[in-house]
């Protein structure tokens, strides 16, 4: 980063240094991401999918990964794409030329990395989602409820989840998280 | 729980993640600055409350965000099909339950319109 003096805002990160977790489960605050809610027209997501290198998925409750980019379909012309890297994510958007909305809503979100053999008892205690593998197997992803804020909850791995959750609710969700996973390491 | 099948997720989802959205098929009027101040109540302010077979819209807000119909039970609070937005009325599926056997307010009561 270039320092270019005192009069720069820091950019605080929400959660910084928080802890939690059990001996079943491990919470971990996620990495910085750049982030684009993003809808397109039945007839534009060849175009989009192109554009931003991941194929946007059109089947409800799916995710799709690459080059560093995944794309959480959220509703039939609604999308969450993340990027894990420097972003540019609004800009690749842009290079489709196709008719769409990308908002940047990279520091709207941050992310809790929910991971262990706990993980689904964790979430299940403010979360309604059937998270057996069969209902919700590896890369499913959907919004849904978790306690009183919502979520994009994106399957990752067996025993993995990432949490998306608004910055202003993420005090709240990590400590209903926290105490999900005190419950599900008894 | 109640669990609602969103016509747009295709699944059974838990009523948490909806919200309620008001009678369904009410049409604004084609020229609404024409309307009498009579039927612009009747259309605004004024609705059937049906005591059983009742038809609503319905919205997936914590989910795909989408409105949707549903045709719902008032009596049992059973969802009896649900149906994406745009489609016609449709005709509720072997329940026993029909828009003639129900008893509405207005068969009982009269019409409070
Ligand atoms: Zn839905």
């Amino acid at each position: 980063m270039v320092d270019s003096g005192a009069d720069v805002a820091t950019r605080s990160l929400p959660l910084s240094g928080v802890h939690g977790g059990s001996a079943a489960v491990r919470l971990e605050v996620a990495a910085p991401a750049g982030r684009i809610s993003l809808r397109v027209r039945n007839e534009d997501v060849s175009a989009l999918s192109a554009a931003l290198g991941v194929d946007l998925p059109v089947k409800p409750k799916t995710s799709a990964f690459a080059n560093g980019r995944t794309a959480l379909w959220l509703g039939p012309d609604e999308w969450l794409v993340i990027d894990e890297g420097n972003s540019g994510l609004t800009t690749a958007a842009a290079n489709s030329g196709a008719l769409h909305s990308a908002t940047d809503v990279s520091h709207r979100n941050t992310a809790i990395l929910v991971e262990g053999p706990g993980a689904v008892a964790t979430i299940n205690v403010g979360c309604p989602q059937d998270l057996s593998l069969k209902a919700f197997p590896v890369g499913a992803c959907t919004r849904t409820i978790f306690g009183k804020v919502e979520i994009v909850l994106l399957r990752t791995a067996e025993d993995a989840f990432r949490v998306e959750v608004w910055r202003s609710f993420s005090d709240y969700a990590f400590g209903l998280l926290s105490q999900g996973a005190l419950d599900a390491g008894q | 729980m109640l669990l609602i099948h969103c016509p747009y997720c295709e699944e059974d989802r838990s009523e948490l993640e909806f919200r309620w959205a008001g009678e369904a098929h009410i049409a604004r009027p084609e020229n609404i600055a024409a309307i009498s101040d009579e039927e612009f109540a009747e259309f605004f302010f004024l609705r059937n409350n049906e005591k059983g077979l009742t038809y609503e819209r319905w919205r997936h807000i914590h989910g795909c965000g989408r409105f949707f119909n549903a045709a719902r039970d008032t009596v049992s609070d059973r969802f009896l099909m649900t149906y994406k937005a745009g489609l016609p009325k449709q005709q509720v599926p072997e329940t026993g339950a029909s828009e003639k056997t129900v008893e509405t307010y207005e068969a009982t009561e009269g019409d409070a319109r």
